[in-house]
């Protein structure tokens, strides 16, 4: 598919998103956009469909109206190659959702092998140098059952790394680890926005969001209530109900 | 092996129990040809239904709804059914209905009875491999195959690489049982004339008069069948356990 993209225009553009399950309408429209190498964190109360719409930008859902492009790529369009866009789009879960079946090293190695179908020895070194980079250095050959949380989430995160994507997605990524290994979890995620790694990241880590991130959303019942660089919105928010939520999580 | 048949031969002669396969040659030859049958009916039928039975599965989940509903027919038939009238119903129902085959000068019918037998016990124990395969399948949770989606894995990879492993670790047990049921089913081939232990032991004891001692021996061979086959799916189970994996 000929696209038009060039690095200059935004990398991911949602213009006017909407999705209903049934009679319940969790986005109502929604349009951002995020450029190239910036870091985006999307905040709000539980239930504005944070996790909806990060959900929506790798086709995991369908949206019912409007359009996600990435990278000049329509991901509504009914005859998307869903591979194409997923080799640009990684995707970090709350749950981590590592294959328990496989080692650490396995689980990062498996979609390079099976979905690119790339050399498996160059494979291996690349998944060895990520484990390393994400400091799992030593537990590659652990199965996930023998990880903690966060040594499991930072297994997702290399498994991601791997596909070599352009875009990262983390979806709450920290909200079901220990608070002591939210730490370096977090620190992870940084180091690859300073990398330059495009991320959108859906959290309740203010703190985190506040240091790394270029923009935030603040999203409240399926809409973008406020937007701005996060010391303009975490210290002068105009609206209330980014006053209220701030003052209840900060 | 003399030794053994000695020491058999003295056993019916000072106790009265007489063991005619492990002393008398021509009897052993037809036990021991009824124990190859019962082996090439038990191997080949659980081959054969674990093959229909993961495909079987596989369609249950496809999206169209004619396929499920067919998959769904074929485990309603052969589950609410007997299997020894499934097997009179291949048997004397469908292969008088085939045409028959000229073999050396000869008419005989396209499918023999051993195929016949194969066939029918496969499909009877699919219908229920079909529905504990699901089982397994329905224990994978949605987001490890939702993992397997934003990788760019297609459905049929995703099950191949991920699902599919997942889901044997949970159905072990089960289809463990399955299949011990399947071992001891083949059984019902005697009815059709298939010559497997069965039917090897009742020729023997019928003509030696020795119904006590051949009961014996039928028993403790399919005791003993189905001691190696859990033992292997036991061990099938050590090595698929995963360190770590807690459910």
């Amino acid at each position: 598919m000929a696209t038009s993209w060039t690095p200059d225009q935004p990398i991911v553009q949602c213009v006017e998103v909407r999705k209903s399950f049934g009679a319940l309408e969790v986005l109502k429209g929604i349009s951002l956009s995020v450029r190239k190498g910036e870091v985006i964190c999307i905040i709000g109360p539980s239930g504005s469909g944070k996790s909806t719409l990060i959900r929506c930008i790798n086709a995991l859902q369908p949206i019912s109206s409007g359009s996600i492009q990435i990278e000049g790529i329509e991901v509504t369009d009914p005859r998307l190659d869903k591979l194409a866009l997923r080799r640009k789009v990684g995707m970090v879960f709350q749950q981590y959702n590592l294959f328990p079946h496989k080692t650490a090293l396995q689980n990062v190695m498996m979609a390079p092998i099976h979905v690119l179908r790339q050399d498996r020895a160059e494979v291996e070194m690349r998944a060895r140098a990520l484990l390393a980079k994400v400091r799992l250095a030593g537990k590659e050959d652990s199965y996930p059952g023998e990880l903690s949380g966060g040594q499991q989430q930072r297994v997702a995160i290399a498994r991601s790394l791997a596909m070599r994507p352009d875009i990262m997605l983390f979806d709450e990524v920290t909200a079901a680890l220990d608070p002591e290994t939210v730490k370096e979890v977090l620190v992870t995620i940084r180091e690859l926005a300073e990398d330059g790694m495009t991320c959108i990241l859906v959290t309740h880590e203010m703190n985190f969001a506040r240091e790394v991130a270029d923009h935030v959303y603040f999203t409240d019942r399926g809409v973008i209530v406020e937007h701005g660089p996060p010391e303009t919105l975490f210290t002068a928010a105009k609206d209330e109900r980014t006053q209220r939520f701030l003052s209840q999580v900060l | 092996m003399q030794a053994i048949g000695n020491w058999f031969q003295r056993l019916y002669e000072t106790t009265g129990l007489n063991f005619t396969v492990f002393y008398d040659a021509y009897d052993w030859d037809r036990y021991f040809a009824g124990l190859k049958m019962t082996l090439l009916l038990s191997v080949t039928t659980i081959l054969l239904s674990l093959i229909i039975g993961a495909l079987g599965a596989l369609i249950q989940g496809s999206p169209s709804r004619l396929l499920r509903l067919c998959v769904n027919a074929f485990v309603v038939v052969f589950r609410n059914t007997p299997p020894l009238v499934q097997l009179f119903f291949f048997y004397f129902g469908l292969g008088t209905m085939l045409p028959a085959v000229e073999t050396a000068g000869m008419r005989v019918p396209l499918l023999n009875n051993v195929q016949w037998a194969i066939i029918s016990l496969s499909l009877f124990a699919a219908a229920f491999n079909v529905e504990i395969f699901r089982s397994g399948i329905e224990a994978v949770p949605r987001t490890t195959l939702e993992a397997a989606e934003a990788l760019g894995y297609t459905r049929f990879k995703a099950y191949i690489h991920i699902v599919f492993p997942l889901a044997i670790r949970v159905c072990l047990p089960a289809l463990n049982n399955n299949l011990v049921n399947l071992l001891k089913t083949t059984t019902l081939a005697y009815a059709i004339a298939v010559p497997e232990t069965l039917y090897a032991v009742k020729q023997i004891w019928s003509e030696s008069q020795n119904v006590f001692e051949m009961m014996m021996v039928l028993l403790a061979t399919y005791g003993i069948l189905v001691g190696i086959l859990v033992w292997l799916m036991h061990r099938w189970e050590r090595a698929m356990r995963i360190p770590g994996y807690a459910r």
